[in-house]
């Protein structure tokens, strides 16, 4: 850094947009670290089964696993579509 | 008791055999018998940091397969007699190792020695599994760049696992924090993830900051741990981080952009 860095007009510098995107990628990382590996199946044949009743999006079904000391739990979660769109 | 210290970072390139090879140096000076063991079977690379490179006979892949005892393969480093090398075999791959022949090494060596040093090859495959699975502590080398961030964070989660002590349900491996190739002027510009940033990613016990420093490469072509060069800052960071991790209470150093205003006025380096 020398006399006429001072003059310049500071940018950001890109440190920041390093931490925030390693903050999401880690967080995401972490939780599905622990998961078991039929997850993505399961979630892939779940969808199969909804969509054969009602027609939704590829993104409407979510399976989260979680686990602490006593439980592990399976959650799953459904969007069904609009009651307008719904007979269609 | 011994115990197993295993260099550790998913990434490559980021200080691994550098830290093997100074911290070994560093604890074997502080009157700690040491053995450091290159995990890297195929592509060793410790004996050059080392500067033992022309006296290897036998390695770590013919002690584990009995062609060779423990005394035959372990080098005594020339500046330490306290410090032992066992390199890696060259010739082989890393299906050359096996848990149990590792594992009996291992246990060979906790009867003589105090610390053993395990340096790991970079990726998760056979050689980095061996090299952290009976450790105690993980040193992981990060540097303060995205993709060894992440994957560091990975090692961690490899750490509290699939290593013997998670195995075991035992006490977990104690895991610190090495950030090394750290620039604080370039931290100071907004350029690079801070000690901070890493540290609020990752959660770990940070043993110490080694700056960006000529003295590695100076060091590395010699074949002499950094640690020995005393008057280079890289050096006496390496000094720090042995001396912390042995129990002294010693300031964090070479976080700050400590340039003086004139140096920074005339861009002087």
């Amino acid at each position: 850094m020398s006399l006429l860095d001072y003059f310049k007009i500071s940018k950001v510098g890109s440190a920041s947009l390093a931490k925030e995107r390693l903050q999401i990628l880690v967080a995401h990382e972490r939780s599905s670290r622990n998961q078991p590996s039929y997850l993505p199946q399961l979630q892939k044949e779940l969808l199969e089964v909804i969509r054969k009743y009602i027609n939704v999006g590829q993104d409407a079904i979510s399976v989260n696993f979680e686990q602490d000391e006593n439980q592990e739990t399976l959650e799953v979660n459904i969007v069904l579509p609009d009651l307008n769109a719904k007979n269609t | 008791m011994a115990r197993i210290i295993v260099v550790t970072s998913g990434k490559g390139g980021v200080g691994k055999t550098t830290t093997s090879a100074a911290i070994a140096m560093g604890l074997a000076k502080k009157g700690h018998k040491t053995a450091v063991i290159d995990f890297d079977v195929g592509l060793r690379n410790l004996d050059l940091i080392m500067g033992c490179e022309r006296r290897v006979v036998y390695d770590f892949v013919n002690v584990i397969n009995q062609e060779a005892s423990l005394n035959q393969a372990l080098i005594r480093d020339k500046n330490c007699n306290l410090l032992y090398i066992l390199p890696a075999s060259q010739t082989r791959d890393k299906e050359a190792l096996s848990q149990e022949g590792v594992g009996r090494v291992l246990d060979e060596l906790k009867k003589d020695f105090k610390y053993i040093v395990c340096d790991s090859p970079a990726g998760i495959e056979k050689g980095a599994h061996l090299a952290m699975y009976f450790a105690d502590d993980a040193f992981v080398v990060t540097n303060p760049e995205v993709s060894s961030v992440r994957d560091s964070d990975r090692m961690l989660g490899i750490l509290a696992s699939k290593s013997r002590r998670a195995e075991q349900n035992e006490e977990p491996i104690k895991e610190y924090l090495l950030l090394t190739r750290y620039s604080p002027e370039r931290v100071k510009l907004g350029e690079m993830l801070s000690v901070d940033d890493v540290q609020d990613i990752l959660s770990l016990h940070l043993l110490g900051v080694i700056p960006e420093s000529k003295s590695v490469l100076n060091s590395s072509n010699s074949g002499i741990p950094v640690i020995l060069d005393e008057k280079s800052d890289a050096g006496q960071a390496y000094a720090d981080i042995v001396a912390r991790y042995l129990g002294e209470n010693r300031p964090h150093r070479f976080i700050d952009d400590k340039k003086g205003f004139f140096s920074k006025l005339f861009g002087s380096k």
